[in-house]
């Protein structure tokens, strides 16, 4: 989320040509610098970020992915006198297969069960949440869009719940969900919420919608701020309808801003772990796959790492199919400019 | 060509939040432990603990430090989450650190850790006399026939129940469910604890234990829970639901939930740890001051069989002050050390002689009641294999309380699920 800053909606409306704006050729013009020698200190200048970047992130995705193909030392066995036996050795896939299929020793009660489980609940979460949201985001920034009195108190309000940190909010649901709870209360009903597989998901979702609806609402009036007032003025003038001009400019307008904060949601709950843990603890069909790989790492590191290679590839798909088929610009690129 | 770009630094950016928590964790530690030379291995020792909740840490610094001028001891607090203290003490145990002397155990980590090579098995020159101790501790210290930790504190779970409805507490299950129609209109029967977590374990093998039955046998990795006994302890708990004398709520119950029920007067039994003892009788909001007894846990055909809480303090084998350490732990089990984790923190003694003391007793009236449960207590299965055997229990149980299952099919999953865990 502390991506923000680099999502600019702005950029269909304004100017899309090369970021350098050093004439019509862009590449030509690289070409050029590099002769010159402008090149060299161009990789002098960003060589601090990249030596950066790799020992941030390019080393542990390279230890996860190699520990994933050793022998943690707590699947090594005992030898006679109770001590595990040395690990580290190379087990190539081993720990994938356990993953995707353990088969027979795979009973209720393994993490290796509820492989498949997680995977779908975890999709069924992106889903749901990413569904609602963005439905009831919309609502909210053309609330916070319009010009009225007292406009400021809403957009404070509607903020509010994104301020407040995913494991607070997590605690506050539960203590609504509880059975003594506020909600059964206020609902009369007698519902143990976070003890059966419908409600406890269903409160998951809703705890999530509550505590991110704001995050998409705010992405989404950025986007809508950078609509000129005449557009509509002027379908006004030919007689649009308020739906009209909803579906007409607003929702094609504000299109780019919508892929993108839809992207990073769904990247987001991809990888939700502190509200369902905090809410049921993954109980009652509510374990993702981060619930998973933290429960494997309290037994085996390794297979923990399998685990999580797993999830960083099915996110990095997922992120893929969204950017290829739907087109989504995350980063605004010079390529853009030169290919139309 | 641009999409792949991107999708490249999506990729990136993502690796980075799901990858960047599993970095650690390669097996790299060495075996064994406690080979060196324990002449002149003397000097000052870090203790190193979870946060101090019950505030004992003063009094007992205080009392070794003015024994120990040149080897005093600095406690290292870790978070007051268990799951938090445990990796910390993984991770400082893979990277060699002599920094952690004396290390405070939970009793379900012992086994692990000393399979592991992490600490010095307390035998030959370290030998630690356990003469007083109470059994069930020493057991849940032992790994492989050796002692690998200290019992420092104890805990031990009790029936809390309503005096003024039941004069007499129950002894067994049946005279426990008889009772259920004592209760007043809109009042649960009975509750411990059964969400879904490690309280669900505690709670099942006090079931399973107090039937007779066992979950792993005596070496740590064979299980043996597919017996008629162990299922008739579950029977008890999932009874409780299909017929009511425990409450449906009751199905979210982690301690400080259930103990909310009983306090507000909507529960007639409690399973639940001495802790709660003050907050019933103290509390602004407790609607059952003295209204409230304790008793042992109730069993299938007499006392039932606690399961066994509290702390072990080991010896790290990277400590460079071991034979002070050792000191350490012997001055743990002292008496006067013993009495002050009971008066300062209220922490369960692991010295038998503790829970004889007239003025103690006066202070803690629950204290023989507690002793009993402890000398019945049956420590929770002390496996290297802890992780993958409390996530089998756990999992199983919650599903068969919940009747999604039958108990025969849990407990074979338990069987069979620990059988894969220890097969490495």
């Amino acid at each position: 989320m502390a991506d923000t800053q680099e999502i600019q909606p702005a950029d269909q409306a304004g100017s899309a040509g090369g970021a350098d704006g050093s004439g019509p050729n862009p590449r030509f013009a690289l070409r050029n610098k590099v002769k010159s020698g402008e090149g060299r200190l161009a990789a002098r200048l960003i060589a601090p970020a990249v030596i950066l970047m790799l020992a941030v992130i390019g080393y542990p995705v390279v230890t996860a992915v190699w520990s994933s193909l050793h022998l943690d030392k707590a699947d090594a066995g005992l030898n006679p006198q109770g001590f595990f036996e040395v690990g580290g050795k190379w087990v190539g896939f081993k720990y994938y297969t356990y993953w995707f299929h353990c088969g027979s020793t795979c009973v209720p009660g393994t993490t290796g069960h509820d492989f498949y489980p997680a995977i779908g609940q975890t999709l069924l979460f992106t889903g749901a949440t990413v569904f609602f949201e963005v439905i009831l985001g919309m609502i909210f920034a053309l609330m916070m869009n319009g010009t009225y009195k007292g406009r400021g108190l809403v957009r404070a309000v509607i903020l509010v719940p994104w301020a407040i940190p995913t494991a607070v909010t997590a605690q506050l649901w539960k203590f609504m969900f509880d059975y003594q709870g506020i909600l059964n209360k206020v609902l009369h009903t007698n519902i143990v919420w976070l003890g059966n597989t419908g409600t406890a998901r269903a409160a998951v979702v809703i705890a999530d919608v509550w505590k991110t609806t704001p995050f998409i609402a705010l992405l989404l009036l950025a986007g809508l701020q950078v609509i000129p007032a005449d557009i509509y003025e002027s379908a006004r003038v030919d007689g649009a309808t308020a739906w009209q001009r909803f579906r007409q400019i607003t929702l094609p307008l504000v299109k780019p801003a919508l892929l993108v904060a839809v992207l990073f949601r769904i990247l987001d709950v991809l990888r939700i772990y502190d509200l369902p843990q905090i809410l049921t603890g993954g109980a009652n069909g509510t374990t993702t796959l981060s619930i998973l790989v933290v429960r494997e790492l309290r037994s085996s590191p390794n297979n923990a790492s399998a685990l999580s290679t797993i999830t960083f590839v099915l996110i990095f798909v997922v992120a893929f199919l969204l950017v290829k088929v739907m087109g989504v610009n995350v980063v605004q690129t010079e390529a853009r400019g030169a290919k139309k | 060509m641009r999409h792949t770009k991107i999708a490249a630094i999506a990729g990136i950016a993502v690796a980075s939040m799901v990858l960047a928590a599993c970095g650690g964790g390669s097996g790299k530690s060495g075996s064994g432990g406690g080979s060196t030379d324990p002449s002149n291995s003397r000097g000052p020792i870090t203790f190193v603990q979870g946060k101090d909740t019950s505030g004992i840490i003063p009094a007992i610094t205080k009392l070794w430090n003015d024994a120990h001028p040149d080897e005093k001891v600095t406690v290292v607090q870790q978070t007051d989450q268990a799951d938090q203290q445990h990796d910390d003490l993984v991770q400082h145990f893979q990277t060699k650190d002599a920094g952690y002397d004396v290390v405070l155990v939970d009793v379900i980590w012992t086994a692990e850790f000393a399979a592991k090579g992490y600490l010095v098995p307390l035998k030959g020159s370290y030998a630690l006399p356990t003469t007083g101790l109470l059994p069930a501790t020493v057991k849940a210290a032992t790994y492989a026939g050796t002692l690998y930790a200290a019992p420092e504190t104890s805990d031990g779970g009790l029936l809390y129940y309503r005096k003024d409805l039941v004069p007499t507490p129950p002894t067994t299950w049946d005279e426990m469910i008889a009772d259920c129609k004592k209760a007043t209109a809109g009042m649960g029967c009975y509750a411990g604890q059964f969400s879904q977590y490690e309280g669900l374990t505690v709670n099942a093998a006090e079931a399973i234990n107090s039937a007779g039955g066992v979950i792993v046998k005596d070496d740590g990795k064979t299980p043996d829970i597919d017996t008629d006994a162990a299922k008739k302890g579950l029977d008890f708990l999932v009874n409780g639901f299909k017929q009511g004398y425990i409450p449906k709520a009751a199905i979210t119950y982690q301690e400080e939930q259930s103990r909310a029920a009983f306090q507000s007067g909507q529960l007639l039994f409690l399973r639940n740890w001495p802790y709660v003892y003050n907050h019933l009788s103290n509390d602004g909001d407790s609607k059952v001051k003295g209204k409230f007894g304790v008793a042992p846990l109730p069993g299938l055909t007499g006392p039932g069989a606690s399961s066994l809480g509290g702390h072990s303090a080991a010896i790290s084998a990277y400590s460079d002050h071991k034979q002070t350490a050792l000191e350490f732990l012997k001055f743990i089990d002292s008496e006067e050390a013993q009495k002050t984790f009971l008066n300062v923190g209220s922490l369960a003694p692991v010295l038998a002689s503790t829970y004889s003391d007239p003025t103690l007793v006066a202070k803690f009236p629950y204290l023989p009641t507690l002793l009993k449960g402890i000398q019945n207590a049956v420590p929770r299965p002390v496996t290297p294999f802890y992780p993958k055997v409390t996530q089998a229990i756990e999992q199983n149980v919650y599903t068969a309380l919940q009747g999604k299952t039958t108990v025969d099919t849990a407990v074979k999953n338990i069987q069979s699920a620990i059988q894969t865990a220890a097969g490495g």
